[in-house]
């Protein structure tokens, strides 16, 4: 119990942070804080799987090369690359998905004249 | 309907001098982040995105226009496509040379170096490529969801 | 949405994924499955096949060239549709 305490409580702060975000997209009434619970939410899975490629007592994925090295390169002292790879992208992406929905919200107060989300729908209805 | 960003100068100062003092050093520094991305952490993205800032750190700090008369509107639009055109060609220059598509080592043809090297180079131009893409479309979004949409073009600089 | 509803699934949801923690790896183990069976390779034979020491670069733009090409494609729509969307209202049938 304690040794499953020790090696894995980190994950557990990244669960709190995903589902604060979860929690505030529900309950929220604005359409611009529901916007930012989502913000929360895919940042705090992009660090969750950042941290996935850690390793102990490893450095950064920058190979040492010149004359003082000259032994083969060992794939133990250095942090697995893949994971920030495939981040870098779903970052880009993250931003792109956040600029079209701010955008998308201009267009419903222009439309509704409010960005509260039941008085939209009582505008809907009628 | 009414236009809101007329230029509203700010009157501040220190704001106004600090922001003329920083923005060359951080678009130098998007550069040297660019150059450098190959022997330390950076690249494309890295340096779009911080180019991109300088010019809205002097969007907030001084009007809207002023950014508008040094980045006119059909050069951004112009550069948004030219990043990805460039990536693609690199790509398409390599199937000319029978090589499978994006097989940078394809390149010895053109550039004087050995294989290995060659890809070394085809990464650093499509990092330029990535760079030049993300710069223009920060700016343009920006540009777009500040203005909300009123693409009036800013009045020529006018003499004091 | 009804706060108490909402309070209920988001304490079960994050209850169920705790639980799932214990499947897990150790932090830090240079043994996961994530740091396994592609990666080695790609750390061990950056600098010979490509001659870029930084192994990030190296992925993302030589070993996995193509995920790069269609992402920036994607931030490009992203432009266009933002342009399309704000632009276009005055002229369409949602004008005033």
């Amino acid at each position: 119990m304690i040794e499953y305490i020790v090696t894995k409580h980190s994950y557990w702060f990244y669960i709190i942070l995903i589902m604060m975000g979860f929690y505030g997209m529900m309950v929220k009434n604005n359409l611009m804080k529901k916007l930012i619970g989502m913000n929360i939410f895919q940042w705090s899975i992009i660090l969750f799987y950042i941290s996935i490629g850690a390793k102990k007592g490893a450095t950064i994925p920058i190979i040492e090369t010149g004359a003082l090295v000259n032994h083969a390169v060992r794939a133990a002292d250095y942090i697995n690359p893949l994971p920030h790879v495939l981040m870098l992208t779903a970052i880009v992406v993250g931003v792109a998905t956040t600029g079209i929905a701010i955008a998308l919200l201009i267009i419903i107060y222009q439309q509704y004249g409010t960005l509260e989300e039941d008085e939209i729908i009582e505008a809907l209805r009628k | 309907m009414a236009r809101i960003l007329d230029d509203i100068i700010l009157d501040d100062i220190i704001i106004r001098t600090c922001a003329r003092i920083m923005v060359p050093f951080i678009q130098l520094y998007s550069l040297y982040v660019l150059v450098h991305g190959h022997s330390s952490p950076g690249g494309g993205f890295q340096g779009g995105c911080i180019m991109a800032a300088s010019f809205i750190l002097l969007a907030v700090a001084f009007s809207i226009n002023e950014v508008k008369r040094r980045f006119r509107e059909n050069i951004h639009l112009i550069f948004c496509s030219l990043g990805v055109f460039i990536y693609t060609g690199t790509g398409a220059i390599a199937l000319f040379f029978s090589g499978n598509f994006l097989d940078y080592s394809t390149l010895t043809h053109i550039v004087p170096a050995t294989p290995v090297m060659a890809r070394y180079y085809g990464m650093a131009l499509i990092e330029l490529g990535v760079q030049i893409s993300v710069m223009a479309v920060m700016v343009s979004i920006f540009f777009d969801l500040v203005t909300k949409g009123d693409h009036v073009e800013a009045p020529d600089w006018e003499d004091d | 949405m009804n706060k108490l509803l909402a309070l209920f699934i988001t304490i079960t949801a994050g209850a169920l994924l705790v639980y799932s923690v214990e499947e897990f790896p150790a932090w830090g183990d240079p043994q996961q499955p994530a740091s396994r069976h592609v990666s080695p390779r790609y750390i061990e034979k950056t600098v010979e096949e490509t001659g870029v020491p930084n192994a990030v670069t190296s992925v993302l733009a030589d070993y996995r060239g193509y995920d790069t090409m269609f992402e920036t494609s994607v931030i490009f729509s992203a432009g266009v549709a933002v342009m399309m969307l704000l632009r276009g209202m005055k002229y369409g049938k949602n004008s005033r």
